[in-house]
This record gives structure tokens, C-alpha cells and sequence, in this order.
């Protein structure tokens, strides 16, 4: 085998070698490629406009947004949109679950109750003490990935579908939280999780 | 070059293509895969689960982490002719490699965990659980394991890769029980759970001796780190909180906006810190019943937010929030000692927000 057989090989093997590391990488690649841009070209969309549609889109409002009484009936409360449930309504003691009827939830829509205990949605808006207003990116972020608030203290409480939530990707939960800065500050103290009725304090 | 000599590089360049190409690919790749047994890890002697490999030297920390009681061994392994840099003494830097391992029992082996700093900086996790015969631990699923029966016949949690992360991540070093507060020799007769220090066991006058903390200041071995309590019991319970709550509740993780901050800084001990923060502080949350709760408030342990989430177990209200399902009794009773008979002097600021 002369030099120049064996230079020839060696491209060839450098060709093969390189390629299948290229296509090995190249999911990677494609992801680095998306990742750090403040917009997504191919929809048209600036990070705030594609957390509102995300916000808009995934049922945030469902529990988030109290609803009201009005001429059509039970209606979101737009006043005090993704305030969470209203700190002016005490509620009675949850009704106790019987059989298989295991949850019940205030006609709000914004307090639950079952064998977790009861839950009240949270203030969504960029309120500084009682809302999002002095999060970081990262708190929220870390909240929905680790399913822990603030992404280290006590878990998320059902109905809060964190479980399905937390495979959205970086983007998209930074572009959720950069459209929840935008919205109007409700000042709102939500109330703190209760423990079942049987259950430890 | 001489046409003998082009022909052995010519017969050669193959061989390096390939070779440099695979470098490259394990390189893109990241660290090799943790070994499926804890005895392939380096703790032990080869072929042993029971005599710990020479290189790796145990260590105590003065205020440990509590544990629902298990009981603990620790063990760090520097690489051979690496040191520690120990020129921030509340930020210890481990050279790539060092790995640290803790072991749980209760009654028996039941889980050791593992942390590994990898070349570019950053620390990989994961934990093994033993067989109940004790023959070997095997790497636990990055999810963790819900109930691993104990001797003593309680549940034992095995955390998830998250968890670890959210403990140990959210301060200024992944490594929480390894600094100059932790190890410094003079330790607190007085620290819940305080561990007997075993022969071999490296403090860091110890780590100092053998030249394995580069820069450290000398003034921390002649004057070595200690809690400034104005009390023994006050000195004590600050200790607690920076060992079991520091880790998240500090001045600069992702929970500073808080405003509560339990860590104890070797390098500006004074003021301090949990004082400031926790004492007469509201806090945001609310024991059952009251309209307001402060965070501490003097004099008062039953109107004590923190006191009361120290004693709960329910899942919103406990703390710490994960790593234990019983209440630590001797620290909460250290921690309502204090707060009842220490802080009579400190002025009470209710209702002031952090």
C-alpha cells in the first residue's frame, strides 16, 4: 500500500468518522439553535406573544381566574384575572368525601379540596408581595420543572397539572413567566394550603 | 523527511484520525456512566464492601443534617496530588474529581449517596441503596425510591436527582457539609446530633496538615471559625438552621428574594444574619388560626412561624420540605429554647416586612 493509498484511506476515514459524529450530535445541535433566540422566526411570535398564546392556550385561567356569577351564568372574573382565589372569600370547612366522589371545589373554580387537603390557586400576577412580582425567571422556571414552589419548598397540591407542565420546554416556560410580568398587578394574599380534616398540622 | 520516515506517519495517520475522532466523540459525550454498584465507585478496597479505600478520609460535620436519626459516615476523595482551594473560606473549590460519599443506616446500610465535581465545574449526583443481605448497593433510579424498609421498620426515602439538586444547589457550593464552618476543631459541644469524630477523621486543621487546602487564611487555624452566640444555646440553634436551612434560605440562591437567611459567613461573621432576617420578621406564612405570623418572634416559640413549621409534617406547612418525614424533637426543642429565653432583648419589630 503506497502514501498516497493509504492519505486516501485516512480521508475517507476522517469523512465517515465526522459524519457519524455529526449525526449523532445533530438533535443537539438543532436545539442549541433555537434556544438562546428572544424570538421564534418560523411562528411569528416575540417571547411575550407566545407566552400569552401558551398562558391562553393550556388552561392557566381555568383555576387561576375566579369565577363569577353573571348574566350568562358562571364567567371569569376578568377583573381579577390569574389573581388566584379572591382573599376576600372565607370559605366554610370542604364538605367531607364520600364513596367515590373524592374532590370538591368552590363555585370559584379557585379552591379545592380532597385528600391532599385544601388547595388555593395562586396569584399568577406580577404583584411584588402577594403575585410573581419579585420571582425570578429561575424561581418560576424551577417551580414547574421541580414541581416545588419556588422549585425547592413545598410540592405543588393538586389540581395543578405540574406533572404535565413540566415538560415544557425552558423557552417555553420563561416565555410564560416574561407574559406574566405584562399583565395587570392584582394585590391578592392567597391563602396557605390546609391540611385534610383528619390529617397532621 | 526521508521517504522511510514518510511511510511509518503515512501508516500511522489512520489510526490517529480514528483515535482523535473518538476522543472527540467521548468528549461531546460527557463523563462516563456512574458504575450500577456502589463497590465499583472507589469507595472500598477491591473486591470489599466493608474496608474503605485508604484514599478516601472520613469527615464529620459539627452541625450534621438531620435525617429522620440515621445514622452517618462520610467520605471524601481529593485526587492524588490535587488540593482544595481554600482561599474563600465560605466557598471552598474542589478540584475536578473529588467525589464525595454519605452513608445512611438505620440499623443497617440502606442508602449511600454520591456527588461527583465533573471537568467543567459542575457536580453530578446520584445515590445507591443497599441489598437488605448488605452485599452491595445499586444505583437507584434518578426518580428515587419512594419506601425503602428500614431494620428499625419506618419508610425511608431515597431522593431523586431534583431533589438533591434543589438542596444542594441553591447556595453558593453544591458542598454543604464540607466547608471551614463545618470542620473547624472547634466544634459545639453543644449541636443537636453532634457525631462522635472518629480516628481518621479529617478536620481542616487535619485537611491543612496533609496540604490539602491551598490558600486557606491562616488566621482560621489560629483562630479557628465558631458561631457567635451570645449563648451557648443561641450558638447552637444558629448552628442547627445554617446546617439544616442554609442550604436554601440564604442571601444569594434563587430564594434571596425572601429575605431569609439563616448562613453563617466565616469570612463576615458579624452581623448576624438569622437575627436579622428572622427575628421580628413577618413572615408570609400563616399559622392556622393567626392573622399574621412573624418568622420569629421573641419570647413567643408558640407564635413562631418557624418553630411551627419545624414541628409539621404536613407537606405545605412542613420545613424543611423534603429529606425527612419525622420531627427532629431535640432540635425543635433547642429551637423553642432559644427563641423563648435568648431573644427576650432583641427589639421586636412586628409587622415589618424583610
Amino acid at each position: 500500500m503506497n502514501a498516497r493509498t493509504i492519505a486516501a484511506l485516512s480521508l475517507t476515514t476522517l469523512f465517515f468518522v465526522g459524519g457519524a459524529w455529526l449525526l449523532l450530535n445533530r438533535g443537539e445541535r438543532a436545539a442549541a439553535s433555537t434556544g438562546g433566540a428572544t424570538d421564534i422566526p418560523e411562528l411569528g411570535m416575540t417571547r411575550v406573544e407566545r407566552g400569552k398564546y401558551l398562558v391562553t392556550s393550556v388552561g392557566c385561567d381555568d383555576c387561576h381566574t375566579p369565577l363569577k356569577s353573571g348574566a350568562n351564568g358562571p364567567e371569569p372574573d376578568l377583573a381579577r384575572r390569574l389573581s388566584g382565589h379572591p382573599d376576600f372569600m372565607k370559605l366554610p370547612p370542604a364538605p367531607a368525601a364520600a364513596g367515590p366522589w373524592m374532590v370538591s371545589a368552590a363555585a370559584t373554580l379557585t379552591a379545592w379540596s380532597g385528600p391532599w387537603g385544601t388547595s388555593f390557586t395562586a396569584n399568577l400576577t406580577p404583584d411584588p408581595e402577594t403575585g410573581l412580582g419579585s420571582w425570578t425567571e429561575q424561581n418560576f422556571v424551577q417551580t414547574i420543572r421541580k414541581r416545588r414552589h419556588m422549585g425547592s419548598g413545598r410540592p405543588l397540591l393538586p389540581p395543578m397539572p405540574a406533572a404535565f407542565y413540566a415538560n415544557f420546554s425552558d423557552y417555553d416556560l420563561k416565555a410564560i413567566f416574561a407574559y406574566l410580568q405584562t399583565i395587570p398587578a392584582i394585590k391578592n394574599r392567597v391563602p396557605q394550603p390546609l391540611p385534610p380534616l383528619d390529617g397532621a398540622q | 523527511m526521508q521517504p522511510a520516515a514518510q511511510r511509518r506517519a503515512a501508516r500511522r495517520l489512520p489510526w490517529l484520525v480514528t483515535a482523535a475522532a473518538l476522543v472527540s466523540c467521548a468528549q461531546a459525550e460527557g463523563p462516563a456512566a456512574l458504575p450500577e454498584l456502589l463497590s465499583e465507585t472507589g469507595l472500598f478496597t477491591p473486591g470489599s464492601v466493608g474496608e474503605i479505600d485508604p484514599l478516601n478520609l472520613p469527615f464529620a460535620p459539627q452541625y450534621p443534617l438531620w435525617s429522620d436519626g440515621a445514622s452517618k459516615r462520610r467520605w471524601i476523595r481529593i485526587p492524588q496530588g490535587a488540593a482544595i482551594d481554600a482561599r474563600n473560606p465560605d466557598a471552598w473549590q474542589f478540584p475536578e474529581g473529588t467525589r464525595f460519599w454519605k452513608e445512611f443506616s438505620f440499623g443497617r446500610r440502606v442508602e449511600t449517596r454520591y456527588m461527583e465535581r465533573l471537568a467543567d465545574g459542575s457536580f453530578r449526583y446520584a445515590t445507591y441503596v443497599w441489598s437488605e443481605d448488605g452485599r452491595d448497593a445499586r444505583l437507584a433510579s434518578a426518580a428515587g425510591v419512594a419506601n425503602v424498609e428500614t431494620d428499625g421498620g419506618s419508610a425511608h426515602e431515597v431522593p431523586s436527582e431534583s431533589d438533591c439538586r434543589a438542596c444542594h444547589e441553591g447556595r453558593r457550593s453544591p458542598v454543604l457539609g464540607f466547608g471551614a464552618l463545618q470542620l473547624s476543631p472547634d466544634r459545639d459541644p453543644n449541636a443537636p446530633h453532634r457525631e462522635r469524630v472518629t480516628d481518621g477523621s479529617v478536620d481542616m486543621a487535619a485537611l491543612a496538615a496533609r496540604g490539602l487546602l491551598e490558600g486557606l487564611p491562616d488566621r482560621l487555624l489560629s483562630d479557628p471559625p465558631r458561631i457567635a452566640g451570645r449563648s451557648p444555646r443561641e450558638r447552637a440553634a444558629l448552628g442547627y438552621l445554617f446546617g439544616n436551612c442554609s442550604g436554601c434560605h440564604n442571601g444569594e440562591g434563587p430564594l434571596a428574594a425572601l429575605g431569609l437567611d439563616f448562613d453563617q459567613r466565616v469570612s463576615a461573621p458579624e452581623p448576624p444574619r438569622a437575627l436579622r432576617s428572622a427575628v421580628g420578621k413577618l413572615s408570609r406564612f400563616s399559622i392556622p388560626g393567626a392573622e399574621q405570623t412573624l418568622r420569629v418572634a421573641p419570647g413567643e416559640p408558640q407564635a413562631s412561624a418557624l418553630a411551627f413549621r419545624m414541628g409539621s409534617r404536613f407537606p405545605a406547612s412542613r420545613m424543611p420540605p423534603l429529606g425527612t418525614r419525622l420531627v427532629d424533637d431535640e432540635a425543635l426543642e433547642l429551637v423553642r429554647d432559644w427563641i423563648e429565653n435568648d431573644l427576650a432583648e432583641v427589639p421586636n419589630t412586628h409587622g415589618e416586612r424583610p
